[in-house]
């Protein structure tokens, strides 16, 4: 029997900030698509990109209403990618850090996302096939 | 068999005033406390953590003052009571004006070029 | 010896760290290690053939395999076909097959 394979992600970066957040949710929905398990483990700012209460907005200066717009909100890509792992056979375990979501006042985040600690990260880390840390900088 | 880590830390003095130390370092020490089996290798800025004489007390805003400065030489120190290894690179620590008597004790002083050597003792490399 | 995954995601004109990053992948290639740099986001802007170019092409020419994010060439209207020499474009898959496959991993 061949075990899934298993990936463990340390993301730092809130959205919107620098192109960490897309590279790392590249590298996330590549995972997703092949069916791989992977644990995100969110530390410091990155535990706003699954913040629940993002929400789109519309463009004056290119002209654009929220709809034409269409502005990606990190949370919904991070649904997506959910949803898509979910359909490969794969699961997404992405777990907030627990005192920087209190820190930041970012309690409230998407379904399938959950608190937790650096115990997390430990017991993550032991379990996967490789961790990589994508660092703020 | 648990794996076994090296923390790579570089970047330096980020958010370490509004969070009270340096959150890799903390990081580390609560992973350890965890029962990972981690070191720490300093480099480039990170190689003035270990600086003894550093003091960042005395932030205010208002009324209201800061009453639990970071203290990153002393966070080190107390890893380095746990157990763990903590290298300094010492060719950056040159490069920055800084002599080895202004660190704190029983940091492993190494060379860039031995970092290769370094790596291939540990499971894996956590870089930040 | 080992497998390394290196992710440089600056470009040298930003931090000179990028500097010690090219030299890291060198010294692990020399040290027998089959490392892949992988250069993400800004990272591939010394891709594209000029002045700042010169550090990364001594790592192409050193025993390290340099790739470039394709994505990010395109992004940033890099020609995949004019790079660097010793630099290819890779998919991002390429980064998570390595990832799959246990190399040391490390991003910069």
């Amino acid at each position: 029997m061949t075990t899934r394979t298993t990936l463990t992600l340390v993301l730092m970066d809130a959205p919107y900030e620098n192109a960490r957040t897309t590279t790392a949710l590249r590298l996330l929905d590549i995972a997703a698509r092949r069916g791989y398990n992977v644990n995100v483990f969110a530390y410091e700012g990155a535990v706003y990109v699954p913040f629940a209460k993002q929400a789109p907005h519309p463009n004056a200066v290119h002209g654009r209403d929220v709809t034409e717009e269409d502005h990606p909100n990190p949370k919904d890509w991070v649904a997506a990618i959910m949803a898509e792992a979910e359909r490969q056979g794969g699961k997404i375990d992405w777990v907030q850090c627990g005192l920087c979501v209190d820190e930041r006042g970012a309690a409230e985040s998407i379904a399938g996302t959950r608190r937790g600690s650096p115990a997390d990260l430990v017991k993550f880390a032991e379990a996967s096939d490789n961790t990589l840390v994508i660092p703020t900088k | 068999m648990a794996k076994k880590v090296l923390q790579v830390i570089e970047t330096a003095y980020r958010g370490t005033l509004e969070e009270q130390d340096d959150t890799v370092v903390w990081l580390t020490q609560a992973m350890k406390g965890s029962g990972l089996v981690t070191d720490v290798m300093l480099r480039g800025n990170a190689v003035n953590y270990p600086v003894s004489a550093q003091d960042a007390s005395g932030l205010a805003f208002g009324e209201r003052k800061q009453t639990q400065p970071p203290r990153i030489h002393a966070d080190l120190t107390k890893l380095l009571e746990k157990g763990a290894t903590v290298y300094v690179v010492r060719d950056d620590v040159a490069a920055r004006g800084i002599q080895m008597k202004e660190l704190i004790g029983g940091l492993t002083a190494v060379a860039t070029s031995e970092i290769p050597g370094i790596f291939a003792a540990y499971d894996q490399i956590w870089h930040w | 010896m080992a497998e390394y995954l290196l992710i440089e995601s600056r470009d040298p004109s930003e931090t000179t760290e990028v500097g010690y990053f090219y030299e890291l992948a060198t010294g692990l290639a020399q040290a027998g290690n089959r490392v892949t740099l992988f250069l993400v986001q800004n990272g591939v802007f010394p891709a594209r053939p000029s002045v700042q170019s010169h550090a990364l092409g001594r790592v192409a020419v050193s025993g390290v395999q340099v790739l470039a994010d394709e994505f990010a060439l395109r992004e940033r209207g890099i020609a995949a076909d004019r790079l660097l020499a010793g630099v290819r474009p890779a998919s991002l898959e390429v980064a998570v097959d390595r990832l799959a496959a246990g190399c040391k991993a490390v991003w910069h």
